[in-house]
């Protein structure tokens, strides 16, 4: 009983917060930097019920600013979400926790948020597209999210609140090309707890049901600059999102095989349109044949042709690295495994 | 002419006056940033014509994907 104590002695939060946290459930999607520290974050504090979303696994590269995982994470290339729950369920056993191999893509999000009806979703993707979807699903099935970002030394937050604030897209015009400074700027762990920190607060505050910042907070952790804009103005009567005639763009799921090139990793995203755990099983027995040396675990098997290395997921999403050109996947892709 | 952006007293060229000048100045794309001059928000359909002053006290945020 003495395990949450110093969180109900903050009056704020207090015993029936305490409560009021272990009944809730959120959805972190990403369990990169962003995704780790909240998830552990919020298992510490009592959450009741945590699903994590992720797509890829744990590289070394990851273990400067990733901190739930460990050097035998990497070595054994874990995918982060199953990694992620292990050590989540070592720190409190009292959480659910349920990790989800997979990328965040319109079907999984309204599927999982639909199903699920989390209380929350805690944003700790790495790019836009998939933050429009969220945004989209949170005003369809009406469940608040906050967005989180960072790059280099410099970080922002918002809490989207649906038929409050204004939304995401009302916010940004278009999507940002962010993935143009992540792969030039780099990362410093500090700006990563900042953000999170802001992420966290407001869950909790959701959880406890308190009023949420309704600002745009935004930080230079490097350059001791902090600063909170109020936008409340910017919400748009005809916004396609949020708006009464809203039509939920990001959700217009296009059947087709997607290529996306992966911030800052030298590596292409390949999101087959149609492949299942039976194909990659066929898959994996066409390489072996052709005298390709494969390694494998129960979540996916890799293998190296030249400089580039391929890691193929039993969902059927296949990671070619060693390349930022989406030309050059797709010929090394169809050529392998297309 | 003097504003203080983003906390920082900074000098701007004197070819710099309207918010779209001022986010090109900064290589900022206009369309994934909002700009609050004296703690009011600008449109973003009014940066063209949005005029700074000397001595504003300006806070621009950008939107970035990482994480």
């Amino acid at each position: 009983m003495d395990r949450y104590s110093r969180q109900q002695l903050f009056a704020p939060i207090g015993e029936r917060g305490q409560q009021h946290i272990r009944e809730k459930h959120v959805l972190v999607i990403g369990a990169g930097a962003l995704g780790a520290a909240n998830a552990e974050s919020l298992v510490r504090a009592g959450i009741g019920k945590i699903t994590i979303i992720d797509r890829d696994y744990v590289e070394w590269s990851n273990l400067q600013r990733q901190q739930l995982y460990t050097e035998e994470d990497a070595t054994n290339r874990l995918p982060k979400a199953i990694a992620a729950a292990m050590h989540l369920r070592a720190i409190n056993r009292d959480v659910v926790v349920e990790p989800i191999v997979a990328d965040a893509d319109a079907r999984l999000l309204e599927h999982v948020v639909a199903r699920e009806r989390p209380h929350v979703i805690i944003d700790s993707t790495d790019n836009f597209d998939v933050r429009m979807i969220i945004n989209d699903v949170s005003q369809k099935y009406d469940v608040p999210w906050i967005y989180g970002a960072c790059v280099g030394s410099y970080g922002l937050s918002y809490v989207i609140v649906p038929n409050e604030t204004p939304c995401l897209r009302c916010l940004l015009e278009e999507v940002p090309l962010g993935n143009a400074t992540c792969d030039t700027a780099g990362i410093i762990s500090p700006v990563v707890h900042m953000v999170v920190a802001h992420q966290t607060a407001e869950a909790l505050k959701i959880c406890v049901h308190a009023q949420v910042n309704r600002k745009l907070v935004s930080f230079d952790i490097w350059h001791g600059q902090y600063r909170m804009i109020d936008v409340h103005k910017l919400k748009k009567d005809d916004c396609p999102s949020c708006s009464e005639r809203r039509t939920y763009p990001a959700l217009q799921y296009e059947n087709e095989t997607k290529f996306a090139v992966l911030c800052g990793r030298e590596t292409v995203q390949i999101r087959p349109a149609h492949r299942g755990e039976q194909e990659w099983t066929t898959l994996l027995s066409f390489l072996t044949k052709r005298g390709i040396q494969v390694e494998q675990n129960d979540y996916l098997f890799s293998f190296t042709i030249h400089r580039h290395r391929f890691v193929v997921f039993s969902d059927g999403r296949v990671l070619i690295h060693g390349t930022n050109d989406v030309q050059e996947a797709k010929r090394l892709y169809y050529q392998y495994l297309g | 002419m003097r504003c203080v952006i983003n906390g920082e007293m900074i000098d701007l060229p004197a070819h710099i006056r309207t918010v779209a000048q001022l986010l090109q100045h900064f290589r900022i794309h206009e369309k994934i940033a909002i700009v609050e001059i004296n703690a009011n928000i600008i449109m973003k359909e009014k940066y063209e014509h949005a005029a700074i002053a000397d001595g504003d006290r300006i806070e621009i945020v950008h939107f970035v994907g990482g994480g």
